[in-house]
Formats: structure tokens, sequence, C-alpha cells
């Protein structure tokens, strides 16, 4: 079973609810933790997982052997990116441009192109104390493309016999979010009770919702901003699974690295009878 | 004219209440007229919530291509599936057809289909807009949900925005940034003049610092730092602080964590605006005075 | 030699347009004769690689030159491999093509040795 948690909003707490989801689940079942947010990956942070699995990943860009090409121009003329081009007696490769669609390599007819690896980013895997078998995407800097990165991550199972997955997604609403989320079996989002939480969970919301998957809310910060949030869960029939309050203590706790629910273990049964409510809901 | 954009690397730290904050104490000060804001967080934007724009103009937003399949001429091959690299042609009840959410605008199955049976269409992905913001000109727009070439409409939002600061002589633009590091970061840092991080004292908001940092520098853009909601983890602040002191990075200032904030978020007011004398207030006032000088050195 | 200028009409006396990837057209001027000619730029829609698009364009139409007010990278790289010469017009005033025109013949507008910028990153992602 694989949950996802998004927020439309970055800063709401995904990775805060993701990090003890887990740990409550992984007193049951074998669980698989993937950080899909591999602008900005946070939960090896709080998991502290020991990293002993890495692969790079990227795309397959073109490389064009000189010998045989023929400057026909087949390769340029169908790429949308226009990540080749050829001019006169030479064909150039953007690799910045490029998609890695591998279209340039079915249409030339003399074979003239390879493809090789361009190194987008690394994989990095291994387990945390509590044997959650724990997996990230780190995006190299400078790189504009998240998506590939979080394609290979999904698709990066050595073991895929866990019993609940959770995919930690990135923050906002675009393609990096849709890749993330696709395949889940339940969507947990993650908000806060403000005007910027609202506007945004709806975006995310609505993603949830063409793509066909059962979603619940956790509101985090409650007791700040206003209720705008809540009417609109109610509106939408979208279950407030937890409410987690404003507290100071927390906030500091989780600043310094410790998981809610080492800060808060109060929470320690709501947290449970979420994962029960998912569990119920998926299986159904 | 020179261009400020504000970026954060993890979301959440408070890029757009500072944004926000900085447009109403620009148009208090001697600039008042003279410079524009734009949103470049296309796909979470909030900085309309707070500067309540009137609409001035509005333009659909034309991203990239999908492939369509016509089911007509279809020969149900499935040589289209065999060539997606993207998993978007999804074979259901004996018909080929495209998933438009995962497709990626290739074009490879088009050029690989015997009966040529399928064609590119493109998409209105989202919406571009010029308003009369509470302070000023403020260029914004909104991508659709789930939709792909944000980095694209990121441009055309700065563009358009500094194409006006060009005519009308003014100083400068304000922009808010997305967060992370990939394609919409590096197209709203591409051509900035300062790169204001509001960090976050936080473990992951440290983290996720050092790789807007990295990348910001990457494009050879300057940055400056400040600290938001500094008081929740001093260590962490000290931490951001000495980090900037060893690498040569500006930090300007500590902003307190606020709950005055949420409420003038709440209240649709930029907090300068609402509660002057609250402490968040009163520290963004003073990093806006050391932005503004760092930002026009050497220009006016 | 032909000359191509980036412009934002379709005639000679059209404004100059100083971008080049994104210019509106291109018009493609007998330098000798000055019989020209104006086409639409195909890449200003395009996604992202409008410099490369817009290179290759102007390069299959026969210019040696292009005149406009920046290169960036892959615009630089496209052209330079397919030997056209690249020169800067100011884009600061407004000028119409015929007038970089001129400055074109009287020798007043500076080679581009290098990318003016950094790219831009359209995006397509």
């Amino acid at each position: 079973m694989q949950i996802v948690t998004a927020s439309g909003k970055g800063g709401t707490g995904k990775t805060t609810v993701a990090t003890s989801l887990a740990l409550i689940a992984a007193e049951q079942d074998s669980v698989r933790f993937l950080d899909c947010d591999v602008e900005a990956p946070n939960a090896g942070l709080f998991l502290e997982p020991v990293l002993d699995a890495r692969k790079e990943v990227g795309i397959l860009i073109p490389q064009v052997d000189e010998e045989t090409c023929t400057y026909c121009g087949k390769c340029a003329e169908v790429c949308q990116f226009h990540a080749i081009a050829v001019v006169g007696k030479k064909t150039l490769v953007f690799p910045e441009l490029c998609h890695g669609c591998g279209s340039c390599t079915l249409v030339c007819p003399e074979n003239a192109i390879t493809e090789h690896l361009n190194v987008m980013g690394v994989l990095e895997g291994g387990s945390t104390p509590e044997q959650i078998d724990f997996a990230q995407g780190v995006m190299n800097v400078g790189e504009p493309m998240a998506v590939p990165i979080i394609r290979e991550l999904k698709k990066w199972i050595p073991d895929s016999s866990s019993e609940i997955e959770i995919w930690d997604a990135p923050p906002g609403a675009s393609c990096p979010v849709v890749e993330t989320i696709r395949g889940a079996d339940f969507a947990l989002l993650v908000t806060e009770p403000t005007p910027f939480g609202l506007h945004d969970l709806k975006q995310v919301a609505e993603i949830v919702k063409e793509l066909d998957i059962p979603a619940g809310v956790v509101i985090n910060r409650d007791g700040i901003g206003d209720s705008a949030v809540e009417a609109y869960c109610e509106d939408s029939a979208l279950p407030i699974l937890i409410r987690i309050p404003m507290e100071r203590r927390i906030a500091e706790a989780i600043a310094s690295g410790k998981l809610l629910l080492e800060a808060a273990p109060e929470y320690r049964p709501d947290f449970e009878a979420m994962l029960k409510t998912i569990v119920a809901e998926v299986s159904a | 004219m020179r261009q400020l954009v504000v970026l954060s690397g993890k979301g959440g730290t408070g890029k757009t209440s500072v944004t926000a904050a900085f447009a109403h104490l620009a148009s208090e000060g001697e600039y008042a007229d003279k410079f524009i804001v734009a949103d470049a967080d296309v796909d979470a934007a909030n900085l309309e919530l707070v500067l309540q724009p009137q609409l001035l103009e509005e333009q659909e937003f034309k991203g990239g291509q999908v492939a369509v399949i016509n089911q007509d001429t279809c020969a149900f091959c499935g040589e289209c599936q065999d060539v997606c690299r993207f998993d978007a042609i999804d074979y259901t009840d004996g018909l080929y057809a495209v998933d438009p959410i995962a497709c990626d605008g290739c074009a490879a199955c088009v050029y690989q289909c015997s009966t040529e049976s399928i064609a590119m269409y493109e998409q209105v992905v989202g919406k571009f807009y010029v308003s009369n913001g509470r302070y000023s000109p403020l260029y914004h727009a909104n991508l659709y949900p789930g939709q792909d070439n944000s980095g694209k409409l990121v441009t055309l939002v700065k563009q358009r925005a500094r194409l006006q600061a060009l005519d009308e002589d003014r100083v400068f633009v304000i922009v808010d940034g997305p967060p992370g590091i990939g394609c919409p970061v590096i197209s709203a840092t591409s051509g900035a003049d300062l790169v204001l991080i509001v960090a976050e004292p936080t473990i992951s908001g440290v983290h996720d610092m050092h790789r807007v940092l990295q990348t910001v520098q990457h494009f050879g853009v300057q940055a400056i730092v400040c600290i938001n909601k500094a008081d929740v983890y001093p260590d962490g602040a000290d931490e951001i602080e000495s980090f900037c002191e060893v690498n040569g990075i500006q930090t300007v200032g500590r902003i307190p964590f606020d709950l005055t904030v949420t409420s003038a978020m709440v209240e649709g007011e930029p907090v300068t605006a609402f509660h002057p004398e609250a402490p968040a207030s009163m520290a963004i006032s003073t990093i806006w005075a050391e932005v503004l000088e760092s930002l026009l050195e050497g220009e006016v | 030699m032909k000359l191509a200028i980036s412009i934002s009409g379709k005639k000679l006396s059209s404004p100059f347009d100083a971008r080049f990837g994104r210019a509106a057209a291109f018009c493609i001027v007998d330098t000798e004769t000055g019989k020209w000619e104006a086409f639409d730029n195909p890449a200003l829609s395009a996604s992202g690689g409008a410099g490369v698009q817009a290179s290759q364009f102007v390069a299959e139409h026969g210019a040696e030159a292009v005149a406009s007010g920046a290169f960036g990278p892959n615009a630089f790289d496209t052209l330079d491999a397919a030997n056209v010469e690249m020169y800067l017009a100011p884009g600061n005033k407004a000028h119409t093509a015929a007038e970089v025109l001129e400055m074109f013949k009287a020798g007043q507008l500076p080679k581009a040795e290098a990318a003016t910028h950094e790219g831009h990153h359209g995006g397509s992602h």
C-alpha cells in the first residue's frame, strides 16, 4: 500500500507527518520510505538512515557519431525541445534542453546516434534504526529537472516486499508533485489553517481528485489563522484525520531534528488511528 | 533597473510574507512609484492573497504539447507504447490512449506511428495576469494544478515585469520566488541582480538553504540571507550566520517568530501594514533597508 | 552579404527587437543590393531552445551574419557552428531595422565573440 504526503504550500509539515507515520507503521509492518522532494530532501535528517546504496540517475542523451552522420537533419526536425541542431557539417547536442525521449535515436536513418546517461542526481538508500527501508533522491545543484529523478526513485526498489510505502512529495502543484502522487493508494494532504495553506491545498486536492486517489487532510499548526480550511474540507468531503496544534515546544523540537512523536508522544494514538483509517479506506 | 528575487530552498519559510512586506515598505519610501512586483511562484501563487490585485489584463498561457491518438485510424500495433519513455500510453479495453498528465510532449510516438494516427496539440496550462497591486503594478500567474512548464511561465512573468520597469524607468522589480532549486527557481534566478534567501533556522531549513545558495552561486548571482522565525531554534540561527560569515555571504537580519504574520495574512495585508509595531514588522523594516541598499549598490 | 536582423514587425522600417531567440521576426537583407525579406520567427512560441531554433532558421535562410541585441550560449554555439557572424546592435534605444542595417554597413556594430549572457532557461520542465 502506498501513501503519499503532499501539501501544495511548502513548510506545512509534510515531512513531519510522513516521518512519524512511518515510525508508527514500522511497529507492525515492513515500511519503505521514499523522499521524493529531490530538490530539498529532508526526511533523512529526521529518520537518520544509514545510507549504503547509491545510484547515479538522469536521462539518456544523444551522442552523435561524426563518422556515420550524414547531416540529414532528421534528428533536429523531430526534437520538440531543440536539444539537437544540425548546421552545415555539424550536429550539436544541448544536454540541458534534452528530455531524454529517444526520438532522435529512433529516426536516425544511419544509426549514428547512441545514448549515454546524463547524470542529474543520485538515489541513496539504506535502513533506519527502526528498520524502515529508506530511499531518497538528491538532485544535483544547477539541474532543472526533478521529474526524471523522482521517476527513477519510484522504480528503484531493491526490495519490494514492504507492506506500507510512504512517499514524501515536494511542495507545489506542478509536474514533480504529479510524478510523486501518481500510483499512490492514498494521499495525505498536510496543510495549515491559513489563507496560503488553503489556496495551495485546493491546488493539490485538485490533482489528487483528477488522479482519482482517496485523500484525507492533516491540519498542522491548528489554532492559528482562520477556519476556512475546515469549511473547505467539509464542502469537498475531505476528512480531517489529525489536528496538530501550534505549540512552540513542538516547533522547537522539530527545528532541532526531532521527530514529532519524539517531541509530543501524546499524538501517538492519533497517528495509530489515522493509519488504521487509511488502511481501512484503501482495503475497502 | 535592478531585480531582487526572494528565494528559500525549503518551502514555507516566509518568502511571500516577506515579499509582501517589502512591497508595502517600498511604497512608503523614496521609490514609491518606482518599482514593480512579480510573483514567480506560479504553482502556489499566494502573493495576490495579500496584495489584492485589481486585474488589468488576463492571458491564457500555452504550455507544452500533448499527443492525442486518433482512434479511427489507430492500427493497435502498440508501437507508441514501446517508444514512450514516460509511461504515458495506456492500453485499456483494447485501445491505446495518451495520459495527458504523464505525456512529456516529446512527440516520439508521433514519428513512430505507422498509420500517422498521432498528433500533438498545444495545451492551455495556466493564466498570466497583469494587475494593479495594492502598492505597485503586479505581474502574476496561475499554473493549473499538475501542469508542466512552470519555468516558462516564470520567465514570462519576469520578462513582462522587467519590460514595464524599463519602459517606465522604474528602479527595481521585486520577485517572489518558488521553493526548491529546480527549473522554476533557475528561471526566477536568471537575470537577477540580487537574491535574498529567507532561511529558517531548522535542521531542514539549514540543509535546504545550502542547496539554494549553491544553486544561486552556480548561476553567478549575488545572494544575501535573512533568518525568519529566528528564535525558534537560536542554535540553527547561529549556525546560519557563522556559515554565511565564513563564506562571505552578507546576513541582513533576524525576524522573530511572530503570530502577527499569520493574523496579517488572514486579514489579507502585509504584516508591516497590518501592525507596524509588531516584532516581525520592525525586523522586516530593518532588513528591507539593508536589502535595498545592497540592491541599488552602484546603480543610483 | 546576407544579414539577418531581429525585428518586431515584418518590414525594413519595423522596430529592431533586441532579443534574438524570442524576436517576433527576422528581416533578412542583402547588404549589397538592399533586397530584403521578412520571416516570422518560428521559435517565438518554442517551449525551450528558442535560441537554437532561431539560429537554425536564419542559417537555413542563408544568413551569413546576424544583428541582434544579445546572444545566449546555445544561440552562440549554433550560429558559430553554422559560420554565421554575430553583431551586437544597441537595444536601449528605439531603432528600425533599416537603421541597424545602416549601422552595420558603416561598421559601427561590434562583433559578439562570446555569448552575451547566461542561458535564459526558458524552462520547458
